[in-house]
């Protein structure tokens, strides 16, 4: 018995351990934000990578989940002829839900990934001991820019995602479910409110922020060559995608319970 | 004690844990200024823990580190840094960053360290790659495409790029072969004897050490089981000493399996 309740707090404390560990990682890497040098270089290559290199693939996934949600909620609302609310949840589900969550996703698995194996590398090489030697902070230089990239790119490319997806829902619609264009862009813009994209909008700044956390902190600390990287790499991404489905229904309830 | 023969480092009863492995198991150590000391010692035995401690990338358990008399352990970030700007340091793999150019290496630490211009840094970056044999045709190549005794001459390129007081050498001839070896422990003595800086080398390549060392430490589980000239290296009759230098498996000393 004794045995098993010490089982139990070591796996609690472990945990609350690791906690404590991300949070004082984020505040130490956030605080070197207070003073210069900053590095615009840096974050504007950060930008670019997460950003514009995701483009595509984030593209491609919000356009294929606005064709499927068309095409799936107007099988269901059929059933109770409500074909008409078809335009309507495509864009409240992208917007609101599928558009910051899918793009996160995906953006976790690409960026997310890529930011563990980096620094991971540069931390089994002893690249972040020299920047150390180097009289540069290692949490200013590569980790800050990586996550400033994260908060202000995530929003932009969801809100992409945003439009790309409700073009789907659009091009199903009006191709192969035959509703009249101007009758679905109407319901489309009918019911929309601000605080739909806007609610988004602030998940992806927020998702962002967690997906290049994860990935820096994981990173950060591999050890152990390169199967130490590949294992920073598995539990950026597994981490960040967690958190992101934590965070969407926390944030949904704080912006949307009534 | 004079300012003169003021110790530039000065390390006592300095202790680090890994776990239940303790790797430094209280060092007293100085080097005097100008002086190159060697430290030998095996695979594990803690000498690239000790040199992370003087440099303040680990932080001892117990013990002291002075520099120039200052204490180090414990400093904060200003005061750290401070004292980093004395530091150059080369490392076992090089260290090189693989985003940057050759050049942006070197300059490294003057550009993002010292807020020195891009333009001037990269003077500078060229000479200090002069200085150690590479011509500027190498300076815009990235460090992937150089072999691995060139990455070094960039890494000592850079590792003294900013003139520092002290500079530290984790192994400089691992994974070389013995001629491309001898050029960098001759670029070592060429470039530190010019600065006229301190310096600290980790090896267990006892000809890089005769090449290297005024003075020669050795450590041994976590212990300095002897230090002395290094012209004084082969009559030590320390048995340590004797069975390391001679690389002999008989001894007193068990390598251990697992790492530190």
């Amino acid at each position: 018995m004794t045995e098993t309740l010490s089982a139990i707090g070591a796996v609690f404390l472990a945990f609350l351990a690791a906690v404590g560990g991300l949070a004082r990682f984020a505040v130490q890497a956030l605080a070197a934000a207070a003073s210069p040098p900053y590095f615009p270089r840096l974050i504007a290559r950060q930008v670019l990578y997460i950003g514009y290199y995701s483009l595509p693939v984030v593209g491609l996934t919000a356009l294929f989940t606005g064709m499927v949600l068309a095409l799936q909620s107007y099988t269901g609302f059929s059933r109770f002829n409500a074909q008409s609310a078809v335009a309507t949840v495509v864009v409240l589900s992208m917007t609101r839900e599928l558009g910051p969550v899918i793009a996160s996703l995906m953006v976790a698995g690409r960026v997310g990934a890529a930011m563990a194996a980096e620094i991971g590398t540069m931390r089994v090489t002893e690249q972040i001991d020299a920047l150390t030697t180097l009289s540069t902070d290692p949490l200013r230089y590569l980790v800050l820019p990586r996550l400033i990239a994260g908060l202000v790119t995530l929003p932009v490319l969801v809100l992409i995602a945003d439009i790309i997806g409700v073009f789907g829902g659009f091009l199903v619609g009006t191709y192969k479910l035959e509703f009249n264009p101007v009758a679905y862009l109407t319901q489309t813009e009918q019911y929309l409110e601000t605080m739909d994209v806007v609610s988004g909008l602030v998940k992806a700044a927020v998702f962002g922020f967690l997906i290049a956390l994860m990935g820096c902190y994981h990173g950060y600390h591999s050890r152990g060559g390169a199967e130490g990287v590949g294992q920073a790499t598995t539990h950026a991404v597994v981490s960040a995608s967690i958190l992101i489905l934590i965070f969407n229904y926390a944030l949904t309830q704080a912006f949307f319970s009534r | 004690m004079s300012d003169a023969a003021a110790p530039k480092i000065a390390l006592v009863g300095v202790e680090k844990s890994f776990g239940r492995k303790r790797v430094l198991d209280g060092i007293d150590l100085t080097v005097a200024p100008g002086e190159s000391l060697v430290i030998i010692g095996g695979s594990g035995t803690g000498k690239s823990v000790l040199i992370k401690c003087i440099l303040g990338i680990m932080r001892p358990e117990a013990g002291s580190i002075r520099i120039d008399g200052a204490e180090t352990v414990g400093l904060r970030r200003r005061g750290r840094e401070q004292v980093m700007r004395k530091f150059g340091m080369l490392f076992q793999g090089s260290a090189l960053f693989d985003s940057l150019s050759v050049w942006e290496n070197v300059a490294f630490g003057l550009v993002q360290g010292r807020g020195m211009d891009r333009a001037a840094a990269r003077e500078i970056a060229l000479k200090k790659l002069a200085a150690v044999g590479l011509g500027p045709e190498v300076a815009t190549l990235s460090p992937a495409e150089l072999s691995g005794g060139m990455q070094k001459r960039v890494a000592l390129a850079r590792a003294i790029a900013a003139e520092p007081e002290i500079v530290f050498f984790d192994e400089p001839t691992t994974g070389l072969d013995p001629i491309m070896a001898d050029v960098i422990n001759r670029l070592i003595v060429s470039s530190v004897r010019e600065l006229g800086a301190t310096t600290v080398s980790i090896t267990h390549d006892m000809v890089s050490a005769r090449r290297i060392a005024d003075r020669i430490a050795m450590l041994h589980k976590g212990r300095i089981v002897w230090q002395g000239p290094a012209s004084e290296i082969d009559r030590s009759d320390n048995p340590f000493v004797d069975q390391f230098v001679h690389g002999r498996a008989e001894g007193p000393i068990q390598m251990e399996v697992r790492a530190a």
